[in-house]
């Protein structure tokens, strides 16, 4: 370590002002502080500091991802040998989920990262750690077949539109991995949505290859790639008492598939179990609101229990924990809604913020044929609403405050 | 019996390096400096000149736009040095020091006799008015304008904190008188907050003065956190401030009729290695008890007052003039911590959670040092500052007000009822190490030019 450091000491007057590398001054400061913890000291206000800084929160939430985006590679060799119709290990399914989402995390973060680079540079700033969180989030919420190149346009027009346009890391107003996934679902809805993209019958950088027929993959009788979202927004049973839930090849689903994740979806968000370890991580560290996780659930609790009450058909009648624990409603509430740049900034306004954002996830899924899934538009619909939530908690406060000087006045 | 009023949020970090309270002396200097810096928001107006002798308690300068606010030499001597920096700026007035101190005679009084104006014309012509703050702005109290209340601290919770009970003892009679001088100076009510681990009978069983308990972790003893919460500052309302060791040297002036602005004062921080407390007067150089007394072969910071507020200094500096605290901490620019970010060590200490937590055990100190430890960011965390700011305001939209100069928000959101020690700990746990002390000061700065 004490070689490397010795390293970029001597080729730190190359990035520096007049140095021949000064145009890539920014990478240079990137990496050193990734590498070490800097050691400017304080020159003015406190002498002393507390030891997290934005590296180490962004760092917990990636960990945090971990569970979940560890099974969804598992998940998708699962889902991908059953749709085919082999038997392997569990090394194998998970290696071929690994090679089928590794190159989508990397274009996610090469094409994001290159842009925040390129712009700290320009704007002559310390390069954000916001991106190492949103880049990893992008492919866990895509559905596994999206194509690379969409991949990377979604996560460029994301970063530049969403964010950098805003001024970076902490000044965005959306979701920057919601922005991207909403790119894609309404520039390319059926690249996005369908049975055929949550699961991928095609092989991953050369494994897992299927037998071809007429150049399609052959499936297994009675394949389907309907997420369990779908496959209740498409149904006619009357009731959802006579409905039920099936996997790849036709088999039903049980409660226990849905929440250790063995369903088809996106990478991230299938497993419920994982995604409570990082909701643990994230609550334990202080790092992600639990306010605003429980609230989004208490949101969606509030509205599925109003509309079991009318309900009238199978979507309506479903109950809460299916609701719970199917598509993206856990893994938006843990991670996606506790975005602290785009939440609600006040602990009241947490509150109000998640209880909307169940709401309204759970009333598009109810309500609109057209989108099984609500957690994103409800989300980024709250986003939009979050400084509105804010303005009216500190008005509070701020009435308050001038009532005061009411008062004193007639004193 | 007194008020409890319990301050829940707050931090205390655990420093290692508390003073011992053990008394090891008084500790005088040749050569004694006055900072005009240290007095925020005034404009230094030469009243003496080089080759001069002075008094303790003659006027070495005076504000600009208040020629009666005078500010006293601690010490008699020859002034040998006035000397000046960048724009002529003042930088420290030095006077070498007489073996014998000599005190101008302002002349012992009674103070339940004396008016007012009496009062203050006495505190200002000693040139002891310093002493007195007020809020809005955290500058140095207007005498033209009468205060609404007075507010006074009787202990000092911040990190490393010298005890206001060891430092007050044999000081009851000036603390009580001091605290009659500024009952006259006010319409309105003294309130004098004590701690309820408070053991002084000059603070517990002090007379004329509307007494309160505050219970709970830093910034309890800071003067804005009790003013928010007995009668905060509205627009238009001016409140004095000051704390308990400084009513006694007012209460010294009338009960001797001298200027005595000797100080006791706390060595503490981790690199001392005999803390304990110390006599001596404001702009007193250091150097005697830095001598072999701290940890050596590493670069260290030198702080008048606490590590949070204080001063930075060098090893030659002096004791500045609002401080009863000093404290040496590493620099901490020689290590080299590869990954921090990674790392799993339980002895980065983190006011949240994002370190291992559960080898902590209650009672561990740190020995933090004055690296910032992180890149400064825009503000991404929300209830950050929230846990460690207890006053009925929303610090974070505080802060960004300030920072877009918006007055009118500025003033909804409370900024006539903060200094910028109110936004210390904020600073301490931000993640994305914004300079708040120095945003607040700036647009408090700032906004006294504009309303003024």
């Amino acid at each position: 370590m004490k070689a490397l450091r010795n390293y970029f000491d001597k080729i730190r007057p190359n990035f520096e002002e007049g140095g021949k590398y000064h145009w890539l001054h920014s990478v240079y400061e990137g990496f050193e502080s990734f590498l070490f913890v800097p050691n400017t000291t304080s020159k003015s206000g406190v002498h002393i500091h507390d030891s997290r800084d934005t590296k180490r929160t962004m760092s917990i939430v990636v960990v945090a991802l971990m569970p979940a985006l560890l099974f969804g590679m598992y998940n998708v060799g699962l889902q991908h040998y059953m749709a085919i119709g082999m038997e392997v290990g569990f090394w194998t399914r998970f290696f071929y989920g690994l090679l089928a989402v590794l190159p989508q995390i990397v274009i996610s973060y090469v094409v994001g990262l290159g842009i925040e680079f390129t712009v700290a540079q320009m704007k002559g700033e310390e390069i954000a750690e916001g991106f190492l969180v949103t880049g990893i989030l992008i492919p866990m919420i895509l559905p596994i077949d999206t194509p690379l190149w969409m991949v990377a346009v979604a996560t460029a027009f994301a970063v530049i539109f969403a964010k950098e346009v805003f001024g970076g890391t902490g000044y965005n107003i959306f979701n920057v991995a919601l922005i991207a996934r909403a790119f894609l679902f309404f520039s390319y809805p059926s690249k996005m949505s369908g049975d055929k993209v949550f699961v991928r019958t095609g092989s991953a950088l050369g494994m897992g290859h299927p037998e071809m027929v007429d150049g399609v993959a052959k499936t297994v009788d009675g394949f389907s790639g309907a997420t369990p979202l779908t496959q209740l927004a498409t149904t006619d049973a009357p009731h959802f008492a006579s409905f039920s839930f099936t996997g790849v090849t036709g088999q039903p689903l049980s409660l226990s598939d849905m929440f250790w994740g063995f369903i088809p979806g996106s990478v991230g968000e299938v497993s419920t179990f994982a995604i409570l370890l990082g909701a643990i991580l994230l609550i334990s560290t202080g790092v992600g609101s639990w306010k605003t996780m429980l609230s989004v659930f208490l949101g969606g609790l509030f509205t599925i229990t109003l509309v079991n009450l009318f309900a009238v058909n199978a979507t309506m009648e479903m109950p809460a924990y299916y609701h719970f624990l199917l598509g993206g409603f856990a893994f938006g509430a843990v991670f996606m809604a506790t975005d602290p740049v785009t939440s609600a900034r006040t602990e009241k306004g947490k509150w109000i913020y998640g209880f909307l954002i169940g709401l309204i996830a759970v009333t598009i899924r109810i309500f609109n044929p057209g989108y099984p899934e609500g957690m994103m538009l409800a989300i980024l619909l709250m986003n939009a609403f979050a400084p509105l939530i804010d303005f009216y908690v500190i008005d509070a406060n701020v009435k308050q405050r001038l009532k005061r000087v009411g008062n004193n006045k007639r004193k | 019996m007194a008020d409890r009023i319990l301050i829940k949020k707050g931090l205390q970090i655990p420093l290692l390096g508390e003073p011992d309270e053990v008394f090891r002396g008084r500790v005088t200097s040749e050569f004694v400096k006055v900072c005009p810096e240290d007095f925020h928001g005034i404009t230094p107006k030469v009243a003496v000149k080089v080759n001069d002798r002075v008094k303790a308690g003659t006027a070495l300068f005076y504000e600009k736009r208040h020629p009666e606010m005078l500010f006293a030499s601690p010490v008699s001597g020859v002034v040998t040095a006035i000397e000046r920096g960048e724009k002529r700026r003042i930088l420290h007035f030095t006077v070498q020091a007489d073996k014998e101190i000599q005190y101008e005679d302002f002349g012992k009084k009674d103070v339940a006799s004396l008016s007012s104006d009496e009062v203050k014309k006495s505190i200002l012509d000693a040139g002891i008015w310093f002493l007195i703050k007020q809020r809005p702005y955290d500058l140095i109290a207007n005498p033209d304008k009468a205060p609404r209340d007075i507010f006074v601290t009787g202990f000092d919770t911040a990190p490393l904190a010298p005890s206001y009970d060891f430092i007050l003892e044999g000081q009851e009679a000036d603390l009580q008188t001091g605290l009659d001088a500024l009952t006259k100076l006010t319409a309105g009510k003294v309130y004098l907050s004590i701690s309820p681990k408070t053991t002084n009978k000059g603070l517990r069983n002090a007379k004329n003065v509307i007494i309160n308990e505050f219970d709970g972790p830093h910034p309890a003893g800071n003067v804005g956190v009790q003013i928010n919460h007995l009668s905060p500052v509205n627009r238009g309302e001016t409140v004095w401030t000051l704390n308990a060791l400084d009513v006694a040297i007012i209460g010294r002036l009338f009960n001797k009729g001298v200027v005595d602005l000797t100080r006791t004062v706390a060595l503490t921080g981790s690199e001392v290695k005999q803390t304990g407390y110390y006599q001596m007067l404001i702009g007193t150089e250091l150097t005697p008890i830095f001598k072999n007394n701290v940890t050596e072969g590493i670069t260290l910071r030198y702080i008048s007052g606490n590590p949070l507020t204080g001063t930075k200094i060098d090893e030659n500096g002096v004791l500045r003039a609002y401080h009863s605290q000093v404290t040496v901490i590493p620099e901490g620019k020689e290590v080299l911590e590869p990954l921090g970010w990674a790392s799993l060590s339980p002895n980065r200490y983190s006011a949240g959670c994002t370190y291992p937590h559960l080898k902590r055990n209650p009672g561990k100190k740190y020995r933090l040092d004055a690296r910032i430890k992180g890149g400064q960011r825009a503000i991404i965390m929300s209830n950050e500052y929230d846990k460690v700011f207890p006053m009925d305001i929303f610090p974070e939209q505080l802060i960004k007000a300030i920072i877009a100069f918006n007055i009118d928000k500025m003033e909804n959101l409370g900024i006539y009822e903060v200094a910028p020690e109110d936004f210390a700990l904020c600073e301490f746990v931000d993640t994305s190490k914004l300079e708040l002390q120095k945003i607040v000061r700036t647009g408090l700065d700032m906004l006294y030019k504009e309303m003024e």
